[in-house]
């Protein structure tokens, strides 16, 4: 439900207000409209006579971002009109709510869908895969310019492809410049140097690190990287998936330094939203804070005065080149009308001409997954945005996108925010996500 | 109903004088037999198909479990294995069960008694009456999801305005020891309006006689409101009995809107939301959830229609 933002990008100067905003929207969806759209959605059916592709066919193309909703919605509306000048396909724009798209997709792929829609990579795309409702793409593969990770993450665990990438966005430790540079601070490279930053920080009267957890999901984004950190990314992975028990000395061990470290946390995370804690850090009120890119919504800036740096080795062992990097792009419907156009223009979308109509035509642009995209349009963040996910060893999708998604909101959200609350109880939080783990995997 | 009174008119003089059979016991006519059986097939198939049928394929899906993927036979018949996952392990289910009784208990006895003396203040026709009467009914117009977000900022911890004028730091909606109180506030803030409204339009409909007669007698205001008055007005009193249950039973949307239902705001209808709305979903799970409800609610609806049917009997 409430996801990392897949338009992760600038959505030009979002505020704080217009972001609970979207808060309402959802609630409003749910309670009625939820049922509206659901049929809004499946509403396109429609003819698939003449051809497949090129002159006279029509493809149809779900987007998750409602029209007039802001770059993200500009961009995939020149990607999907750049398409249909450069093949001559027409092209059947159907642009959704973002939250709506999400909660209805299963009664979206199961009953009439378009033929190419806006997903996410990771287990939320392997999972559509196993149960047969996207389309098998690996004779689109591979696509000039997307590299090997890519194609990993756009693979499902039978081993072919089923999702075309068009964009990430990584998750760090975001900062102001200009409060660094007054105070004398620099990025820290170890446990040590992060410790006595933080020590420092708090001798001048800063919060080290801003934090709200209102809506569930930002923290997980934490629980990702002390994971990654203290346990390896493979052990992420597989604990993400099931695999390993969730009441081991590992989690635990990633509980009790997430413990250790709240005291350098804003204090009662559980009612404040991202948008809150990111404008204390706007503000000075806090030094650092953990998040994707889409912390500069909030800000209302481009990287004018933010850089970031990726959260420090905390273990010897374990060299800290992974990091949560959620990837966007597109599938193609399995009950799709026409399976050719739609592979046809998922392919065309991991290219870098996609990426560029996207990126000309909104004010924001996206970081492209293509290695071929034009940079040209991109601020300093996002140039060393692509440079950091390039050198990362090792990419994760964040903790929604990588595990059931039902396990992670019904279970890991309400886990975390107890914890939160009642850190020293960490035997009993993990004694209770083990429990409803093996319930849910078992 | 015309044709009901008219049959035993059509009866002899004579036999008038005994007591006439109960009337189902009546032979009607087979033409408004027909009319009655009609009457009665459609709203019973109606409800059978849109109620009943619904409730129970979910009693029927609680004892599965299916991602909602693929067709029904992918469902993997578990038993009462959500039932004991529900209460066993399933960590907000019984802070559900105590916030919704909760929510019953304090829409009852604050903004449900608050709004009828609120109307009872109206009903005295004082001057601009009708401005106070707009002024508190407001709210009702707005959904609770809106309410959620006006109330969002009074209570943000940060840059609400409540923490603003006092100085204060208090996590309102965040803390999970306040926010069911803060969100009540809320709530109670648009009930007392509606149960203002509805017992104001039974107020205007008690005979004025009444009242003369009750002032002629030499009652006071507070004698007659109590005496005379709220006797009158067992019906609507009634209705708002069964609005306040109700209200507290779907109270959903304003803490989805707040936080989702977690976090101190957990309530049944919020937790069968959260299992059963989504892109992978926990069907069986919230489908138990949800008959774990439908039991709690007809146990008010048995005591509430054995309470009117004895009314009626006895009038």
């Amino acid at each position: 439900m409430s996801l990392p933002r897949s338009s992760a990008i600038p959505r030009s100067a979002l505020t704080t207000m217009a972001a609970s905003r979207r808060s309402v929207l959802r609630g409003l969806a749910l309670s009625g409209l939820a049922v509206g759209s659901a049929n809004a959605l499946a509403a396109c059916g429609g003819d698939s006579g003449g051809p497949a592709t090129g002159e006279g066919a029509t493809v149809k193309f779900g987007i998750n971002e409602a029209s007039g909703s802001g770059p993200a919605y500009d961009r995939l509306k020149a990607i999907a009109d750049a398409y249909a000048e450069e093949s001559g396909t027409e092209v059947a724009l159907n642009a959704v709510d973002h939250n709506t798209f999400q909660e209805s997709i299963n009664t979206y792929l199961q009953g009439t869908p378009d033929d190419v829609f806006t997903w996410f990579a990771g287990f939320r795309m392997a999972q559509f895969a196993e149960n047969g409702l996207i389309t098998d793409l690996s004779d689109q593969w591979p696509i000039d310019g997307l590299n090997d990770s890519f194609k990993q993450a756009a693979t499902a665990p039978d081993g072919k492809q089923y999702f075309v990438p068009i964009s990430y966005y990584p998750w760090a430790v975001f900062y102001r410049k200009s409060v660094f540079e007054k105070n004398g601070w620099a990025p820290p490279e170890t446990n040590d140097d992060l410790m006595a930053l933080m020590d420092d920080m708090q001798g001048k009267g800063v919060t080290p690190f801003a934090f709200g957890d209102k809506d569930g999901w930002p923290a997980m984004g934490t629980f990702d990287i002390l994971n990654m950190r203290l346990n390896g990314f493979d052990f992420h992975m597989s604990l993400m998936a099931g695999e390993e028990a969730w009441d081991g000395d590992e989690v635990k061990l990633v509980f009790d330094t997430w413990r250790q470290l709240l005291p350098y946390h804003q204090a009662d995370p559980l009612g404040r939203t991202w948008q809150e804690a990111a404008t204390a850090m706007g503000k000075g009120e806090c030094g650092m804070y953990l998040l994707g890119t889409f912390v500069v919504d909030a800000l209302g800036e481009n990287g004018e005065d933010l850089d970031f740096f990726t959260f420090p080795q905390l273990d010897s062992s374990i060299p800290a080149d992974s990091l949560d990097a959620p990837i966007d792009g597109f599938c193609v419907a399995a009950a799709g009308q026409n399976q050719d156009a739609g592979k046809a223009m998922a392919k065309w979308l991991g290219s870098a001409a996609a990426a560029d109509a996207g990126n000309n035509a909104a004010d924001a642009p996206f970081i492209a997954a293509n290695s071929g995209a034009s940079t040209s349009t991109y601020s300093d963040l996002q140039k060393k945005s692509a440079e950091v996910v390039g050198a990362a060893a090792n990419i994760a999708q964040f903790m929604d996108r990588d595990t059931n998604a039902d396990f992670a909101n019904t279970v890991m959200i309400p886990s975390i925010q107890e914890f939160l609350k009642n850190p020293d109880d960490i035997d009993g939080v993990t004694a209770s996500i083990q429990e409803q783990a093996a319930s849910i995997f078992g | 109903m015309a044709h009901i009174d008219e049959a035993p008119r059509a009866t002899k003089p004579g036999e008038e004088a005994v007591a006439p059979p109960q009337g189902r016991e009546k032979k009607l006519p087979g033409r408004d037999r027909f009319t009655v059986v009609t009457m009665v097939t459609i709203p019973l198939l109606l409800v059978v198909a849109l109620v009943w049928v619904p409730a129970l394929l979910s009693v029927v899906l609680s004892f599965g479990k299916w991602n909602g993927f693929g067709d029904l036979d992918t469902i993997e018949w578990v038993g009462f294995q959500n039932y004991r996952d529900i209460v066993t392990i399933y960590p907000a289910f019984w802070p559900a069960i105590q916030h919704n009784l909760i929510w019953l208990a304090f829409l009852f006895f604050l903004p449900t008694l608050f709004g009828m003396f609120l109307a009872v203040l109206l009903d005295r026709e004082m001057r601009g009456s009708r401005i106070y009467q707009t002024a508190f009914y407001m709210p009702v117009v707005l959904s609770l999801a809106l309410i959620g977000f006006i109330w969002q900022l009074f209570y943000s911890r940060d840059q609400g305005l409540i923490n603003d004028i006092f100085g204060s730091q208090v996590d309102w909606y965040g803390d999970p020891d306040i926010n069911l109180w803060a969100v009540l506030v809320a709530t109670a803030w648009r009930h007392t309006g509606y149960i203002m409204l509805i017992y104001l339009a039974g107020l205007k409909g008690v005979d004025a006689s009444l009242r003369e007669a009750a002032a002629v007698d030499g009652a006071s205001e507070v004698k007659t409101f109590f005496h005379v008055i709220f006797p009158v007005m067992r019906p609507i009193n009634m209705i708002v009995i069964v609005i306040v249950v109700i209200e507290s039973l779907r109270a959903f949307d304003l803490v989805w809107v707040v936080n989702k239902g977690r976090n101190g705001l957990e309530l049944i209808g919020a937790l069968v939301a959260q299992n059963v709305v989504g892109e992978a979903t926990r069907y069986g799970f919230g489908s138990a959830l949800a008959v774990i409800m439908m039991l709690i609610s007809s146990v008010f609806i048995t005591v509430y229609l054995r309470n009117v049917f004895r009314e009626e009997r006895r009038g």
